[in-house]
């Protein structure tokens, strides 16, 4: 079954501006689609729309046909979104905020597959230090772990290269189009040039 | 594709593991109410007079205020560090009931603040010489009433957690719905010192309790929501 997320003529305010105006948007199974636009011209409030955290807009979204709002609670069980801050507790470690995140999914999961899933995205050996005492990279990477452990088919990310190294930034993108090619699909915001990835589209904003 | 699959306790369990484990590794915030509580009890005798009978007609309302503040002091980081860190937007995302993983952080704001301070209450009761057979009541009455305080203030809490210095506006908000808990809480400890009944006094704060219990999470879980929208 291929899954959806479609928008319909979505517009968005904000302090007497319009960011977008009747924007239409279908975004389906395989495909990584890349919103583009300068700062400020609401990539992140379109991402945040897009993955139902805003309410204050227009227009209309729907979730394999099916209207957002009714949708809501499936639509939340395939979607993992990783905003700008991300989302790791300082006073935790890895392991820990993992394990925390894949429990708000409903998931005991397991302490092996969690170590596996950090040292995939190279932080072997820094499993039980306390995250705030990583680099700003390093704990981008516990975030990006995430998409390791948990089965998402829609992911929302709004700039995941941030502060990663160029390797990190080169596995991340083959990651994005093994996810696209495997049957899900990936919305995402960067200035990274995406240059591995062959189904790439592209949405332009401001 | 996944259907939403439950796992409603396993997210309350680890949301409970998660805050306990952050907040005992920052015991000075779990120990500043509880020192804030102690040095105002403590500096009441000095600055009023160490007249016994005098201090024991205050006592009562004298430890639910005081308690009452304590409380209050330590609700504004509730949401806090989620919000900053960006954990708060990933609970909101998560496919399980808010208004539960609010409960859950709620409840451990009341097991690390509104507990120790309902069992600190009847040693500081030594000092304001509060008459025998009323500690236990002290204990109690706090107890209850500080369950209801934590899930007052924690929609405070939610609703002020996107301003910058939200806390002024945290106590004018919630203050006023603290009233009558201060109310019969302090009213039960002053009736066991009188030898009356305080069965009723202690159901209206069970009552409380449970009107709490069923309307904040709730309540809660849609502050959070405006807050991120902000």
């Amino acid at each position: 079954m291929s899954l959806c997320l479609q928008a319909r003529q979505l517009a968005c305010e904000r302090d007497d501006r319009w960011l977008f105006e009747g924007l239409d948007l279908d975004i389906q199974s395989g495909e990584i689609v890349r919103i583009e636009g300068p700062n400020g011209s609401g990539k992140t409030t379109l991402l945040k729309i897009l993955s139902g955290q805003l309410t204050d807009y227009r227009g209309e979204l729907y979730w394999n046909g099916e209207p957002m709002r009714q949708a809501r609670e499936h639509f939340l069980a395939n979607l993992l979104y990783l905003g700008h801050a991300p989302g790791v507790k300082a006073g935790l470690s890895p392991l820990e905020n993992l394990a925390w995140y894949q429990a708000l999914s409903g998931e005991k999961g397991s302490e092996p597959a969690r170590e596996a899933a950090l040292a995939a995205v190279g932080l072997a050996g820094f499993e039980d230090v306390p995250a705030g005492q990583l680099s700003a990279g390093q704990q981008r990477r516990v975030a990006l772990a995430r998409l390791t452990l948990t089965q998402r088919a829609l992911w929302v990310l709004d700039e995941p290269f941030t502060a990663i190294d160029r390797q990190g930034v080169a596995a991340l993108e083959a990651q994005l189009v093994a996810h696209a090619q495997s049957g899900g699909c990936v919305l995402v915001t960067t200035h990274h040039a995406l240059t591995e990835s062959p189904v790439l589209r592209r949405i332009q904003l401001g | 594709m996944h259907a939403p699959q439950g796992g409603l306790m396993v997210a309350i369990k680890a949301t409970l593991k998660r805050d306990l484990t952050l907040m005992l590794r920052r015991r000075g915030e779990v120990l500043n109410p509880l020192v804030f509580f102690a040095l105002v009890i403590t500096l009441f005798p000095i600055g009023i007079s160490p007249d016994p009978e005098l201090l024991a007609s205050i006592a009562p309302g004298l430890l639910w205020v005081a308690a009452l503040l304590a409380a209050l002091l330590s609700l504004d980081s509730l949401f806090r560090s989620d919000y900053d860190d960006g954990s708060l937007e990933q609970l909101l995302l998560a496919p399980q009931p808010l208004a539960a993983l609010g409960l859950a952080k709620v409840a451990v704001h009341w097991l690390l603040t509104g507990l120790p301070l309902a069992l600190m209450a009847p040693l500081l009761g030594i000092m304001l010489s509060l008459p025998a057979g009323s500690y236990a009541v002290l204990a109690l009455s706090l107890a209850l009433g500080t369950a209801s305080l934590s899930l007052i203030g924690a929609i405070g809490a939610a609703l002020t957690v996107g301003l910058a210095r939200g806390g002024v506006l945290l106590s004018l908000l919630v203050l006023p719905l603290y009233i009558p808990v201060l109310i019969f809480g302090a009213g039960a400890v002053q009736a066991a010192i009188f030898g009356e009944g305080i069965a009723a006094h202690l159901a209206i704060l069970g009552a409380l309790l449970a009107l709490a219990l069923m309307l904040a999470p709730w309540a809660i879980a849609a502050s959070l929501r405006i807050s991120i929208n902000g």
